[in-house]
C-alpha cells in the first residue's frame, strides 16, 4: 500500500473533481440557478414596453438582481448535505487547512453557478437590448461580481448549514453583504451599455473579489467548525 | 511511550457537565473501549478527542504534543468513523473510497478492490451508495478507514447496522490495526475480544 501523503493541491483538486462529478450527476439541481437567471432576465422584455431605450435602462438591474438571486439558489445546499452525511467532518479531519478545502468547495459553487451565468449573459444582455460593444464590459463585471457573490454567500451558507429551513435566514444574512457587489456591478454594466469608461466600478468589484478570497475562507472555516460542534 | 493521552477533560453541553475529569493514556497497539449508557457522553468524548469539539478544560496529547499545537499533523494520522458513514449517495462505493482516501494519498484501483473484498462487499464497487443497504454502507465506511492508513482510529459504534459477521469483521480489522502498532478509541457496547494488554476500558456515567 502506498502511504505517501499527497500535497494540498492534489487533495483540493480531488475535492473539486468529486464535487464537479456530483454536480453533473444532479444536473437538474445544477441547472436550476442558470434557468432561473435566464427566465428572470428574459421575462423583463416580455413584460415591459419593448422600447430599446427603456430595456437598456433596466438591463443592469435585471442582470444583476438575476445574478444575485440565482447565486443564492444553490447556496442553500453548498455545505448542508456534506454536514448531514458526515463528509464535512472527514474534510475537517483530513489534515489539510480546512479554510483551503472550503475555498475549493466554494470554487466549485462558482464553476457551477457563476461561470455558466457569465457564459450565458450575452444572450440575456442581448434580450435586454445591450449593444454588442457592451459585452466585454458586462462579462468582465459579471465575472468579478459572481466570484465575490460566491465567496460572500459561502460564509452565509456555512453559518446556516446546521439549521433546518435555513433558506430565508441565509438570504437575510447574505443579501445585505452582497449589496456593494450589486451596486458596483450594476453601475459597471450601465457604463458599459452607455459606452463610457467603466474602470472605477470594475476595480471596486475586483477589490471585493480579492477581499472575499482573502477573508472569506477564514470566516467560512470558523463558521463551519461551529456548525460541526 | 504513550501515543494518546487525555488529562482532566471537562466539557459542558448546555447545562450538562458531560465530561467530568476524564483521564486516560493509550500506547501504540492498544485500544480504549469507551462504554456508558445512552447520553453518557461517548460521542462527545470521541469528537473532543478528534478536535471537533473544543474542551472547556483539560489537554489531549498525541505523541507527546498537545493536539491544538499542530492540529493538522494530528489529523493527518487520525482516521474517524462517526455515526454517519460519510458516503455520497450519488457516487459509487469505489468512487467514494477513491475521493475520500484521495484527500490523503492516491489509492490504486486494486487497493480499493482489495479493501472492499476485505470488508466483504466486493460486489458493490460500482453501485451508488444510496442503493446500498445500511450494513453495506457501514462496511464501505470501514473499508475507507482501513485504506486511509491512519495510526489512530476513533470509532463511534463501528458495528452499528452490521450483522454477526460484520461484528466479527470490526474485531478483525481492529486486531490487524493494533498488531501493526496502531492505537484505537472505540465507543461500543459490543464485547471486544482483545488480549488484556491490548484493551483499556473507560466507563462514562
Amino acid at each position: 500500500m502506498s502511504t505517501q501523503r499527497l500535497g494540498f493541491a492534489d487533495a483540493a483538486r480531488g475535492l473539486v473533481a468529486r464535487d464537479l462529478r456530483l454536480a453533473l450527476r444532479r444536473s437538474g439541481d445544477t441547472l436550476q440557478p442558470l434557468g432561473f437567471f435566464l427566465v428572470v432576465t428574459t421575462l423583463f422584455p416580455l413584460a415591459l414596453d419593448p422600447e430599446l431605450s427603456r430595456l437598456r435602462d433596466i438591463a443592469p438591474a435585471a442582470l444583476w438582481v438575476g445574478a444575485l438571486l440565482s447565486s443564492l439558489l444553490a447556496l442553500d445546499r453548498l455545505f448542508r448535505e456534506d454536514a448531514q452525511d458526515g463528509t464535512l467532518e472527514q474534510l475537517a479531519l483530513s489534515g489539510w487547512p480546512f479554510a483551503g478545502l472550503l475555498l475549493a468547495k466554494t470554487a466549485v459553487h462558482w464553476l457551477m453557478t457563476g461561470l455558466p451565468l457569465v457564459v450565458i449573459a450575452p444572450l440575456a444582455a442581448t434580450a435586454l437590448g445591450a449593444p454588442y460593444a457592451a459585452m466585454p464590459g458586462i462579462l468582465a463585471s459579471l465575472l468579478l461580481g459572481t466570484v465575490a457573490l460566491s465567496l460572500i454567500g459561502a460564509v452565509g451558507a456555512g453559518l446556516t448549514m446546521s439549521l433546518s429551513r435555513n433558506g430565508s435566514l441565509l438570504a437575510l444574512l447574505v443579501l445585505p453583504l452582497a449589496v456593494p457587489v450589486l451596486i458596483f456591478g450594476a453601475r459597471a454594466t450601465a457604463l458599459a451599455i452607455a459606452g463610457e469608461p467603466l474602470g472605477g466600478p470594475l476595480y471596486l468589484l475586483a477589490a471585493l473579489a480579492v477581499l472575499g478570497a482573502t477573508l472569506a475562507p477564514w470566516a467560512l472555516a470558523a463558521a463551519v467548525r461551529i456548525g460541526l460542534e | 511511550m504513550n501515543e494518546l493521552t487525555a488529562e482532566n477533560l471537562h466539557l459542558w453541553r448546555s447545562e450538562r457537565h458531560v465530561l467530568r475529569g476524564v483521564d486516560f493514556a493509550l500506547e501504540g497497539g492498544q485500544c480504549l473501549q469507551v462504554t456508558g449508557s445512552n447520553g453518557a457522553g461517548k460521542t462527545t468524548l470521541l469528537r473532543a478527542l478528534c478536535g471537533l469539539i473544543p474542551l472547556e478544560e483539560g489537554r489531549i496529547c498525541w505523541r507527546g504534543r498537545d493536539i491544538n499545537d499542530d492540529r493538522e499533523s494530528f489529523h493527518a494520522e487520525l482516521g474517524y468513523l462517526g455515526h454517519d458513514n460519510a458516503l455520497k449517495g450519488d457516487l459509487s462505493a469505489e468512487e467514494n473510497l477513491r475521493y475520500a482516501v484521495g484527500l490523503r494519498r492516491r489509492p490504486t484501483s486494486s487497493e480499493i478492490a482489495e479493501a472492499l473484498a476485505r470488508v466483504g462487499v466486493p460486489e458493490v464497487a460500482a453501485q451508488r451508495a444510496r442503493r446500498l443497504s445500511a450494513g453495506q454502507r457501514r462496511r464501505v465506511a470501514l473499508a475507507r478507514l482501513n485504506l486511509q492508513g491512519a495510526a489512530l482510529w476513533i470509532m463511534d459504534e463501528p458495528g452499528s447496522n452490521l450483522d454477526k459477521s460484520g461484528q466479527t469483521l470490526v474485531l478483525d480489522l481492529l486486531q490487524s490495526h493494533l498488531k501493526a502498532g496502531g492505537a484505537a478509541v472505540v465507543a461500543t457496547h459490543q464485547e471486544l475480544d482483545l488480549a488484556d494488554q491490548q484493551l483499556r476500558r473507560l466507563a462514562l456515567q
